[in-house]
């Protein structure tokens, strides 16, 4: 039942993310209409709870879905299975959620 | 025989076994409504005797005419030769993801394996002394065992399949459809175990929706339709079951 698991976990991700970015999107397309610069913009996110956590989720969903279609890949055209397949799933996702995690910081972390 | 060259088709027939093969060319008369069926034959019968096929009722009932044409499935009996021909030429070859007998027929022991792994036989728990399941036309179960019900095992939806290129274990369309069709089946009995098989590992969770088998049905039938349901049905026994194991 592993890949019913995933298959949850991943439509499960992704109804996450779909709010998410058009929240991103929404927010961007708005924020920039009057003009704002990089520093305006960090002025306005760091020590945001609600951005910190916010874009903290949109990672941690990131993460898991792309680690498992990543895996999807490397099992059908590179015909990897067992541990070395698990590894390197794990590995995507720790990679981008350490990625991710640490450009949250940067935007919502204060200096 | 053809009265001109512009009146013969070039057919690419491929011959070979197991081990391989290429492909040899024949000059086939055109004839009017002509399939690619009677252009097979037309060689066997012909021009090389020992060219190896499938075919049994020519009329699309069947289900084993099919091949690749042109490097697309279909069923070789209902397939005109003038809607598929490209600049009279013509390559046809034993159905994708199978492994060949010889020439053009395929071996289907795995197509039909994995009909009878997912269950595909129809299980009641009914005696012949008990009273017909009154099964209403308009209920919606009855209603998604309908839409998949006509598969003729073609096998066209398997050669079609990606999914079934890429992992040889996926139980593929059309075994995938024949579960669907029986777990609408209010009378079957055997639904927890079936959707144990197609929630497995080989099971619809594999496929990617990219609808080569519906594209490709000759019954214009939806298997990636049947597998989404699958998907969700699956999602719904895997939720129960854990919560009757919390609930003791």
């Amino acid at each position: 039942m592993v890949e019913l698991r995933l298959y949850m976990a991943q439509r499960a991700t992704a109804a996450i993310m779909a709010p998410l970015v058009l929240l991103h999107l929404g927010v961007m397309i708005y924020a920039i209409q009057g003009g704002l610069s990089a520093d305006e913009i960090l002025a306005r996110t760091r020590g945001s709870l609600f951005w910190g956590g916010t874009y903290g989720l949109f990672v941690i969903a990131v993460s898991v879905h792309a680690a498992i279609g990543l895996r999807n890949i490397l099992r059908e055209w590179f015909r990897l299975r067992g541990p070395v397949l698990s590894v390197l799933c794990w590995l995507c996702g720790a990679g981008l959620l350490v990625a991710g995690l640490r450009a949250v910081v940067a935007v919502v972390g204060t200096p | 025989m053809a009265d001109s060259v512009e009146d013969s088709i070039t057919v690419s027939v491929w011959r070979g076994g197991a081990r391989g093969g290429d492909f040899q060319d024949f000059q086939v008369p055109q004839q009017p409504s002509q399939t690619i069926l009677d252009v097979i034959t037309w060689i066997q019968r012909h021009l090389d005797a020992s060219l190896s096929y499938r075919f049994a009722c020519r009329v699309g009932m069947c289900g084993s005419c099919a091949m690749m044409v042109n490097g697309i499935p279909r069923w070789t009996c209902r397939t005109h030769v003038n809607k598929v021909m490209v600049d009279n030429r013509l390559t046809i070859e034993p159905l994708r993801n199978l492994p060949v007998i010889k020439d053009l027929a395929c071996d289907m022991g795995e197509f039909f394996e994995k009909w009878r792994q997912a269950e595909g036989h129809f299980q009641g728990s009914s005696s012949r002394d008990e009273t017909v399941a009154a099964i209403s036309p308009k209920s919606s179960q009855r209603q998604a065992a309908n839409a998949a019900i006509e598969c003729i095992n073609c096998a066209i939806c398997y050669a079609s399949c990606d999914v079934v290129t890429w992992n040889r274990d996926y139980l593929g369309p059309a075994a995938l459809n024949r579960a669907w069709s029986l777990q609408n089946d209010q009378r079957d009995c055997a639904r927890d175990e079936r959707l144990k098989v197609v929630a497995s590992d080989a099971g619809c969770h594999q496929c990617h929706s990219q609808q080569g088998c519906s594209t490709y049905c000759p019954n214009e039938l939806n298997p990636t339709a049947s597998i989404a349901g699958l998907k969700r049905m699956s999602v719904h026994w895997f939720m129960d079951q854990k919560n009757r194991q919390r609930h003791g």
